[in-house]
């Protein structure tokens, strides 16, 4: 079970170029169409789990599927499978790149690229807002905007903007089901 | 010592890092950042290397950050230290798998929480991209170029959808040119035309 969860998952990480959204419709073709190792609504509880928890997605899924299919070894084989391939990959590049860098043709490029990398960061919130607003009261969004303002001109860590909605939240659901 | 900082730091990153790849980046911008491990220089070209190798963005920047801050090693325990709090997370919740299904859906605590957690990672994706304008990504007005048409490509996609056909040459054109991995390469190209002497 190690080498399968293994090898479906070096298949996965290998091939996903854009992080971990772009891994899911993937490990659902393997995994539930090709390998039938969990049925599809067991697949998307797994997405919502692995979305609502802390960390990257990609590896989440991987420990999900792993656990359900093989325990402890197919945890092991399935993060083990979904990781080496960028750790690799980035490995090598992070071993070329202090010499590359200092070319001017290598510079040239990343100049052109730089200002392009903001604009992947940025451009995917305007949908984001949408879904999350989902036709509901469009408020707190401004919560958003605090925690951006926070963050970039307040230099506040955004570890402790995170423990506030937890906190903050968790409050305010105790408070309203007290005052009813 | 750099070891346990740098595990302390991506252990850090990995626990508190809601909402997948873009909403870690302000986490991680934050630590490098404050530990000197690299430029905002070497942390944008970072991200624009993750953007067009395959897999997902924490574990690249881990596994980049961890080498030039402590060479190989470095990296091993960077990207281990990103995973350990998933693990333990995912497998807590994996134990309580089929007592979580029942409570999980119509916990309200946890529905608002997770709902409001959504607007946080808006703010901390905003923050990431804010914080990435600074004079040394953005040097001349070319670069704001670029920017807008990147962002346009973007978002052209969604603004079209539904008003013209997946399936007509044109939509299939816009949805080709919206690919991120394109667009850098495109504005790399464009990069080495401008600024190569």
């Amino acid at each position: 079970m190690f080498f399968q969860l293994f090898c479906t998952y070096l298949k996965i990480g290998t091939f996903t170029l854009g992080g971990g959204y772009a891994m899911l419709p993937l490990i659902q073709r393997e995994v539930v169409d090709r390998k039938g190792w969990i049925d599809e609504e067991e697949f998307l509880n797994m997405i919502a789990l692995a979305q609502a928890a802390p960390g990257l997605i990609a590896v989440n899924s991987a420990i999900f599927i792993g656990w359900r299919v093989g325990g402890w070894r197919g945890v092991a084989g399935a993060v083990l499978g979904a990781v080496l391939p960028s750790f690799l990959i980035i490995l090598a590049i992070a071993m070329v790149f202090s010499e590359w860098k200092e070319l001017p043709a290598v510079e040239a490029v990343f100049k052109g690229i730089r200002p392009a990398v903001v604009a992947l960061i940025a451009a995917p919130l305007v949908k984001m807002a949408k879904t999350a607003t989902n036709h509901q009261s469009p408020l707190p969004l401004l919560w958003s905007l605090a925690a951006a303002l926070l963050i970039w001109l307040g230099g506040v860590n955004p570890v402790w903007i995170i423990l506030a909605t937890i906190i903050g939240t968790t409050a305010s659901v105790w408070l309203s089901a007290k005052l009813r | 010592m750099i070891y346990f900082q740098l595990f302390i730091s991506f252990f850090k990153i990995g626990l508190f890092g809601f909402g997948g790849g873009l909403a870690i980046l302000s986490l991680i911008q934050m630590e490098v950042e404050q530990n000197g491990w690299m430029t905002q220089q070497e942390f944008v070209d970072i991200v624009a290397v993750s953007q067009v190798t395959p897999g997902p963005i924490g574990i690249n920047c881990a596994t980049y950050v961890g080498y030039t801050a402590a060479g190989f090693w470095g990296s091993v325990l960077a990207t281990s230290a990103i995973i350990l709090p998933s693990l333990i997370i995912m497998l807590t919740i994996c134990k309580a798998y089929f007592w979580l299904n029942r409570r999980f859906h119509d916990n309200l605590y946890f529905s608002q929480t997770l709902r409001m957690l959504r607007f946080t990672v808006i703010g901390l994706i905003a923050a990431a991209a804010l914080l990435l304008i600074k004079p040394t990504t953005f040097i001349d007005p070319v670069s704001w170029i670029i920017f807008a048409a990147v962002a346009f490509f973007t978002v052209l996609p969604q603004w079209l959808n539904g008003k013209i056909n997946d399936r007509m040459v044109l939509g299939k054109m816009v949805n080709a040119l919206s690919h991120p991995i394109l667009l850098i390469i495109l504005s790399g190209i464009a990069g080495y035309c401008i600024y190569m002497e």
